[in-house]
């Protein structure tokens, strides 16, 4: 935790309120998300119990599955889910625009511009809770090898093949969201401890109730005071008052009402299955409306400069599985092969490295962190003396003196990086500190002055201008190229196995009980 | 068994297997474990030097530019005529400039100008750009456990066999992102490439290093059995064959009795009142640039095998290791008070295979309230623990044991992941256990 979150935790203990992290939103939140709030049933991996779906936060879609251990039942689930789901993921695969890019023609072997497309939105799902996403991948997994009577006529229990496709696109949505800074699949949890520091531990921030009333407590409460309440009052009959977020269920619900419900339908009374629709429901609908409230608060701030680009990607993401569902291509293999993990870990740290930047360069207050962290400083100009490189043709180099209170970890030569008003960057090193003044940070710019003799008009800060650098690149660049998979080196096992040879799992007499 | 030979055969048999695999043997990977201190750089000179001579050109890939730097200039130091490139980036100022007064070293950013030389070394994240028609017959891997496992997938097209040469205690290589998902794959492109090359390829010859020349006979048993309990290696010089001594007799405070406590045993525990602090804890990082004031000003000496004479014990020979970046920078400011410089302050990830005679450490646990998972790492604390030619003393706060107590490791367990011996709880232990025989207790 870095040390303006302890701050601000502390502040927020103080005053009995959450505290902002941030003065911007810095996820992109969809016009219209899919908000899924799923439940699971305990003790049986990857048996939903129900969940509340849809788009309007006035009129969810319930499904529920009255007796989540019959197979048949809860496959009847995952086939309306996916009825339910699909056609919002398909809603924006056809709005398209159109992107230049950059190809390497295979005959000529040079790079050519071509157009390609590019949705124009994409779909956003948004779950409660960091456990969701998981259950999103879990059920992608559970789905995406299922087989269609088409595929497989000889095959016990078919699947509806919209159940495949939905897998499919779990399985999409739930690996993108391991891209730090990707939005197409959102915890509310991880979106409101990204922007607002409550009193209360880590872990407990993972409650949405609690959460929630720590940012916006009701009248006259203290956000401690209602965060207790959220997470342990229980009425009369020993159940929770704000019931958990999910997937997991409250065991004294389980015990004292779903299972003599659940026994009920068993039994074949009359009744019983709108019974236990309507507990599923009583447990799901202040999730939901605590989802749709926590999207009101984020909706108050103002988008960061950069989450449209962020978002851009996700659209690119999106459009590249719509064309591969498209092309028939097969479900996403159970297990990555070296080097599409390689290519994903080196993905995912540099979207880390660019999304830590640009949210310093989106927000005053994070880069306030990151000054006070001795990774960026402000300070005002107190001096420039021109000078030049050394070499055949002398270029700019001037000297830029700085005074500042804040406490950067400098090392002579180290790279300095600024915003610029155009947007570009400017690239500069660290030249020591002025004689006998230990706050007064010398740096020499090194770039973004054009390519002349003189530097560019306004390229460098003139004296009582506030600047402000980084030690951090605004832009930091991907790794090098990995080999082809099919390139895969001795070291890593070799070229991996074909993936249309890899079966299903056979059925043993555990899969029928 | 090599308990009855001399520290020097010991080693010299052991060079003499790995370079036999290494020229003759029909592995396409032989893999070299090597302890803090053990000749692992020279095993790599020798190693490149031979397989030239044979008429076998080869490329070697280090970690960092200061490696890679470091070993050209050992590699010119042995054998000036050898022609050496070195590979580097093009921005300024990405080698050490002493290379290009070597006459036989060759400096580019492209391969094309280095092909024909007999060795071309540069750094992995370089040579992961690089594309060549033909493979090189052979490579040398440095710190091979120090580099990560896509790292190596990114450059192993580029030869045919090679060496791999590193310590499997010191740090791993991290990711600054979530991993989990891949952890008990061969592959996991998160983990060590020694781990990936051994899980792909089982039966390659591994070989380790018996001997550390660096660590003192006072510190290599206890780095040896925290660190590498099921590896042991010994000191190459005895109890006699290193001395520290100082001019300047000790005034009685904490921070000389502790000093004298090291001089005289190797170890020194500077323990401070137990307390929590912040990380950069003032008290902790004062006694730490105090401790480094009074080396300096006692006028220190080391006797070692290497000269019949006493070396001074200056600043350059005298090193400070913290656990965080923030630690660092706050002991560099109090020893600018002290009007103390030119003493390497750095973390252990920086301070990785480089050697002094005298290093001061600050505990990384040291007035933490919790352990963590960085602050067990055994890899952190062997680093820190293992620089020294003469002694190492540590100033920590009181009160870590219990910590330890509090804080049992509560790393889940993944499918397929070998586990790591040993677990960095049982190694702080061990070190702490040793330590409190050299304890002064001072209150600043």
């Amino acid at each position: 935790m870095s040390l303006i979150e302890t701050l601000a935790r502390m502040e927020a203990v103080a005053a009995g309120r959450a505290r902002p992290l941030t003065t911007v939103r810095h996820r992109h939140l969809s016009e219209r998300p899919l908000v899924l709030v799923p439940l699971t049933t305990s003790g049986e991996a990857g048996a939903p119990l129900g969940a509340l779906v849809g788009t309007d936060r006035e009129k969810p879609l319930l499904l529920a599955v009255p007796q989540p251990r019959d197979r048949d039942l809860r496959f009847a689930f995952l086939a309306e889910l996916a009825e339910a789901v699909l056609p919002y993921l398909d809603g924006f695969a056809d709005g398209i625009e159109w992107e230049e890019r950059q190809e390497t023609d295979p005959e000529t072997g040079k790079k050519v511009p071509v157009q390609v497309e590019l949705c124009a939105d994409a779909p956003q799902l948004i779950v409660p809770s960091t456990p969701g996403v998981g259950y999103v991948r879990l059920l992608g997994r559970s789905m995406r090898f299922r087989r269609t009577a088409e595929q497989d006529p000889q095959a016990p229990y078919p699947a509806p093949p919209q159940v495949p496709l939905l897998g499919r696109w779990f399985t999409h949505v739930g690996e993108r969201a391991r891209v730090p800074g990707a939005s197409l699949l959102l915890p509310m949890t991880g979106l409101l401890t990204r922007h607002w520091a409550t009193g209360q531990s880590m872990l407990e921030d993972q409650h949405l109730g609690a959460l929630l009333v720590w940012i916006d407590p009701p009248p006259g409460t203290s956000g401690r005071a209602a965060a207790e309440y959220a997470e342990s009052a229980r009425d009369a009959d020993g159940q929770l008052r704000c019931p958990p977020a999910g997937p997991a269920t409250d065991p004294a619900f389980d015990n004292r009402l779903l299972a003599p419900a659940m026994a009920r339908y068993d039994a074949g009374l009359p009744g019983a299955e709108d019974g236990v629709r309507d507990l599923v429901e009583s447990l799901l609908r202040p999730t939901w409306d605590a989802v749709w409230h926590g999207i009101d608060l984020l909706r108050a701030l103002p988008a960061g400069a950069h989450v449209a680009d962020r978002w851009k990607r996700d659209r690119w993401s999106y459009t590249a599985h719509r064309d591969r569902v498209r092309a028939g291509e097969p479900p996403q293999p159970r297990r990555d092969d070296a080097v599409t993990a390689a290519r994903k870990l080196s993905a995912r740290e540099s979207a880390q490295a660019q999304l830590d930047a640009q949210e310093a360069l989106d927000d005053p207050l994070v880069m306030a962190g990151r000054r006070l962290a001795g990774a960026a400083f402000q300070g005002t100009v107190t001096a420039v003396e021109p000078a030049f490189s050394e070499g055949r043709r002398p270029m700019p180099r001037p000297l830029v003196t700085l005074r500042t209170a804040d406490r950067p970890q400098l090392s002579e030569g180290g790279k300095l990086y600024r915003s610029l008003a155009d947007g570009k960057t400017q690239t500069a090193e660290f030249a020591g500190f002025a004689p006998d003044e230990p706050d007064a940070p010398v740096v020499r710019l090194t770039g973004g002055m054009g390519r002349g003799r003189e530097p560019a008009p306004g390229s460098v800060p003139e004296p009582d201008d506030t600047v402000c650098w980084t030690l951090f690149e605004h832009a930091p660049r991907g790794g090098p190229a990995l080999p082809d998979p099919q390139d895969t080196p001795w070291t890593h096992g070799g070229p991996p196995p074909d993936p249309a040879a890899e079966s299903p799992d056979p059925v043993t007499a555990e899969d029928l009980l | 068994m090599t308990g009855t030979r001399t520290p020097a055969a010991a080693a010299a048999a052991a060079t003499d297997a790995i370079l036999h695999d290494t020229l003759h043997g029909d592995h396409r990977g032989v893999v070299v474990d090597s302890p803090p201190g053990a000749g692992k750089s020279t095993l790599v000179v020798r190693a490149a030097r031979e397989l030239a001579a044979a008429g076998r050109p080869l490329m070697v890939v280090a970690q960092t530019n200061a490696q890679v730097d470091d070993l050209v200039l050992r590699l010119a130091e042995q054998d000036p005529q050898l022609p050496v490139g070195r590979l580097h980036s093009s921005e300024p100022g990405a080698y050490d400039p002493a290379l290009t007064g070597l006459p036989a070293v060759r400096t580019s950013a492209k391969i094309a100008d280095l092909a024909e030389l007999d060795v071309v070394v540069s750094t992995a994240a370089k040579w992961a750009f690089i594309k060549v028609a033909e493979p090189w017959r052979h490579a040398i891997v440095d710190e091979a456990y120090q580099m990560r496992s896509d790292a190596l997938l990114s450059v192993a097209g580029l030869f045919e066999r090679a060496l791999f040469v590193g310590d499997p205690g010191q740090l791993d290589p991290f990711s600054v992102v979530g991993a989990d998902q891949w952890a008990g794959l061969a592959y996991d492109p998160s983990s060590s490439a020694v781990a990936t090359l051994l899980a792909h390829n089982p039966g390659l010859p591994q070989h380790r290093l018996p001997v550390s020349w660096r660590l003192p006979a006072s510190a290599a048993p206890l780095v040896s059995a925290a660190f590498y309990p099921y590896t042991p290696f010994r000191s190459g010089t005895g109890h006699g064959d290193r001395r520290l001594a100082f001019a300047v007799a000790g005034d009685g405070s904490g921070v000389d009795r502790v000093l004298d406590e090291a001089a005289e045993s190797g170890w020194g525990l500077l323990e401070l009142p137990a307390r929590h602090t912040p990380r950069t804890d003032p008290e902790a990082v004062r006694a730490v640039a105090l401790v480094v004031r009074r080396l300096l000003d006692r006028g220190g000496a080391a006797t070692s095998e290497r000269s019949a004479d006493p070396a001074p014990l200056t600043a350059a020979r005298i090193a400070v290791g913290t656990a965080h970046r923030d630690q660092a920078a706050a002991v560099r400011a109090a020893l600018t008070d002290l009007g103390v410089s030119g003493v390497a302050v750095d973390t252990a990830n920086r301070l990785q295979g480089r050697e002094f005679d005298v290093t001061v450490v600050l505990h990384p646990l040291s007035g933490r309230p919790d352990a963590t998972a960085f602050h067990l790492e055994t890899g952190r604390l062997c680093v820190l623990a293992s620089r020294h030619r003469h002694a190492c003393i540590v100033v920590c706060r009181a009160g870590v044991a219990e910590l330890l107590d509090e804080h049992p490791s509560t790393e889940p367990v993944q499918l397929g992941v070998a586990v790591k011996f040993p677990d960095g709880w049982e190694a702080h232990h061990a070190v702490l256990a040793h330590l409190s025989e050299h304890r002064v207790r001072w209150r600043p």
